[in-house]
């Protein structure tokens, strides 16, 4: 490449979004129909769930029958991405751990997300535990945004009351399956409320919502929605504001860095088309992050320049500090009543039908905050190695015959106890609170870049002993439960040698807290509207501006503040042509 | 859009007999001839990974002996019955062997268990283990398919056995024949109404049964 050649865009955008997924999308609708132009650059290339998802295929569509070698969750599942990319490493300081899963591709992980959809509650915002940081807004604040999140997007769920799990604008849920009427019955006897689940698919049509379908009961959000049913940052956000003819979308663009002048304001961004490698520049007035809270981070911290010596929004030295996930653990089993269990579809909704959210009296925990419980099983659609703990569990149950038997075994037997077995499974996840730390962070690697010359991330989080007494006291409940319901436990019961079954940092995929917003220029990197402090037509509306998380999953929260922040930027224009 | 709207848009509607009738076909494509082509790329399948699919369709991992050996144990494995076919009538061992193409660190385990399989019977029948007779191919499969029984010096066999009992149970009831055997009659439009009334009796659980 003799004549390396840069093109420079002609337009000047109103707006640059990088990022489709939920805060990106959720910008880029606000905005594009304000009558903003706006371009809205994406890593990954386009994805329509209308006619991409794989929703309806059959295990025997894949040849690897949905095995997870190529897609971490396997054939069917509609993220384009995973753990590892080619040509686009990360790394991690020795001794530190963290997982992170990315998704390349228009609505980013939308398009796959379990579409449980929490609330932050007023004590997630503003905490009484006296360990974990406040944010700047309270959830008096936020309400409003999520009241039109749930109008405009559609969430199941039902009015309960309880404080720190606030209540939203519901349709209903789906009723319990068998196996989640007898979770509800054992968690009871082990004092663990079972409500119904929290979800953002469409079980009933609405005035206020159109161009969706309405939930057909596959079971499969995980594999996106083809008549849009589910809440996908592509089919409900982005594709809706490329028809007010005032979006443009490039895929296949993956953002290198913020360009600023010499006042240090954000002028546009420059991005290498990853199919040609064509370097591009074009201009922005404003530049909005969302590209998940690592990713902007990093575009943050490698956008450097006289005016942003340690990178743009980096004055106070804090972006990719107090990264945190959800800790995670979980406990599988099955119920001897369910086995011979009568054939019927229970397939329901992709998301859950019932949870635990936080409960009881916390003054002798040793740990701050809590998790919530996600329950599975049932008779789902085979897939790959879906039978693989049968043989390892049928001896610790009599035979149809009533007799005793040994696991595992051949031929006809077996065959029968397959089918026995089918559907018997029950399992639950805890999701919790993990802390937000200055001393977990992700940084710029000093020495290495990945294969388009952008310096990559380097990673260092440790869990700390509050994470690892939350695991513990969730691997203490989840054998209660187990017990209350009658069944048998069948996976690993993890002990302090194993963390109590604590997943890897980053494995939960709900990283936020890199560009932690508040108050004070010196101990947080945006304002209290998403603002980079130190450069105010930047702002960031992935996780990255979460202070700290609750035990609740991300996505309502990021959807509510990218609109809120979106109609900040509005406002602010409005002042400036007044 | 209500959800009549919904499955009109899906081409559901009138429906689950279309689609189960495409289903099929496509079905006897797939496993009537294992390979994949071009024709056979579904949408939403990303370039990488179709190339992926057909290179690694293209390529033979297992001898013709080893296959032999494959579909005997899958047989034995999972055998026809009165409710369905056998493990190979579902052609699990050609399932088998794409996935040791797909996961290739599952091959010495494999590889080396059909050998030590042979070898066993060798020294016992002195034949390989498809030449040996049938009760002698099940004495030999019964030391290694109960693995909290087996003898210690059983135990390759039996961490060999392990994984082809759960590669030929993949196969099996994954395939359009295992699927229906299973009672799977999900992965059609519906409506979920909740648990059926004879089912929540039968459980003890009544109609109000509540979640609190």
């Amino acid at each position: 490449m003799s004549a390396f050649q840069i093109k420079e865009i002609p337009e000047v955008y109103d707006a640059i979004v990088v990022g489709s997924g939920a805060g990106g999308g959720m910008a880029g609708y606000i905005l594009a129909n304000a009558g903003l132009k706006v371009l809205m650059l994406e890593a990954g290339p386009f994805f329509d769930p209308a006619k991409d998802a794989l929703q309806m295929r059959w295990p025997w569509e894949s040849p690897r029958r949905g095995a997870s070698t190529i897609r971490p969750f396997g054939d069917f599942d509609a993220a384009y991405g995973g753990w590892q990319l080619e040509g686009e490493p990360y790394s991690k300081v020795n001794g530190t751990e963290f997982e992170w899963f990315r998704a390349r591709m228009l609505g980013g992980r939308t398009n796959h997300w379990g579409r449980i959809s929490l609330r932050m509650g007023p004590d997630d915002f503003k905490p009484t535990d006296g360990i974990t940081d406040a944010w700047p807004i309270s959830y008096d604040e936020v309400k409003p945004f999520y009241d039109r999140v749930d109008r405009m997007i559609g969430i199941y769920g039902t009015v309960e009351g309880i404080r720190n799990e606030p209540d939203g604008i519901f349709m209903k849920p789906p009723k319990p399956r068998l196996n989640e009427l007898y979770i509800a019955r054992g968690a009871k006897k082990a004092g663990v409320p079972v409500i119904p689940g929290r979800g953002a698919v469409l079980t009933e049509a609405s005035k206020e919502i159109k161009g969706r379908g309405t939930c057909f009961y596959c079971g499969q959000c995980g594999r996106a929605c083809k008549v849009y049913g589910d809440f996908s940052s592509s089919s409900c956000l982005v594709i809706p504001a490329m028809k007010t003819g005032n979006l443009k979308v490039i895929d296949n663009a993956m953002v290198r860095e913020v360009l600023s002048n010499a006042e240090g304001l954000a002028t546009g961004v420059s991005y290498v088309d990853t199919k040609s490698l064509q370097e591009y520049t074009v201009r922005g007035k404003t530049i909005i992050l969302g590209a998940s809270a690592c990713e902007s981070a990093r575009l943050l911290l490698n956008s450097k320049s006289a005016a942003h010596p340690a990178g743009i929004a980096n004055s106070s030295g804090l972006v990719g500090k107090y990264l945190h996930d959800s800790t995670g653990a979980g406990l599988s089993g099955f119920l001897p009543q369910l086995l011979d269990r009568k054939r019927y579809n229970e397939d329901g909704t992709g998301s859950v039908h019932i949870y635990s959210p936080w409960w009881g009296d916390h003054s002798k925990l040793q740990f701050p905050r809590g998790y919530h419980i996600e329950y599975g099983g049932g008779m789902r659609m085979p897939s790959y190695g879906f039978m693989n703990w049968v043989p390892s569990v049928n001896g610790q149950v009599p035979g149809s015959d009533g007799q005793a038997k040994q696991a595992g075994g051949y031929g006809a037997a077996l065959k029968q106890d397959y089918r026995r077995f089918y559907g018997a499974n029950v399992g639950m996840a805890g999701r919790g609170t993990a802390l937000a730390r200055k001393d977990n962070y992700c940084e710029i690697d000093p020495t290495k870049v990945d294969k388009y010359g952008i310096p990559i991330l380097r990673f260092h989080y440790k869990w700390a002993n509050e994470e690892i007494q939350q695991a513990k006291h969730m691997m203490d409940t989840f054998q209660e439960i187990m017990h209350g319901m009658g069944a048998i436990i069948t996976s690993k019961i993890h002990t302090a040698d194993t963390l109590y079954g604590l997943e890897a940092p980053g494995k939960i995929i709900h990283e936020g807290g890199t560009t932690r917003m508040g108050n004070d220029p010196k101990t947080s990197v945006l304002n209290k509207w998403g603002q980079a402090h130190d450069c105010p037509n930047v702002y960031v509306v992935d996780a990255g501006p979460f202070v700290q998380q609750g035990d609740k999953n991300l996505t309502w929260t990021i959807l509510a503040l990218s609109m809120r922040t979106a109609e900040y930027i509005l406002e602010q224009k409005k002042k400036l042509n007044s | 859009m209500n959800r009549r709207d919904s499955l009109k848009a899906l081409g559901l509607l009138a429906a689950g007999s279309a689609v189960a009738t495409a289903a099929c076909k496509d079905t006897k494509k797939t496993e009537a001839n294992s390979s994949v082509d071009d024709a056979d790329k579904l949408p939403g399948v990303q370039d990488f990974e179709h190339e992926r699919n057909l290179s690694l369709q293209k390529e033979t991992f297992f001898t013709e002996h080893e296959m032999a050996t494959i579909t005997v144990l899958a047989d034995i494995i999972i055998p026809k019955d009165e409710h369905s076919g056998s493990a190979s009538d579902a052609e699990v061992p050609a399932f088998i062997e794409f996935m040791m193409k797909d996961i290739p660190s599952n091959q010495t385990a494999m590889r080396g268990g059909l050998k030590w399989l042979d070898m066993q019977c060798q020294k016992r029948y002195a034949n390989v283990f498809i030449k040996c007779k049938a009760a002698e191919q099940l004495a030999l499969v019964d030391d290694i398919a109960y693995p909290e029984q087996a003898k210690p010096e059983m135990m390759q066999g039996v961490a060999f056995f392990s994984l082809m009992r759960d590669l030929t149970s993949s196969g099996f009831f994954t395939s359009e024949l295992g699927v229906k055997d299973l009672g799977y009659v999900g992965n059609v439009p519906g409506v979920w109404n909740g648990v059926p009334a004879d089912v929540l009796k039968a459980h003890g659980f009544d109609e109000q049964s509540s979640l609190s």
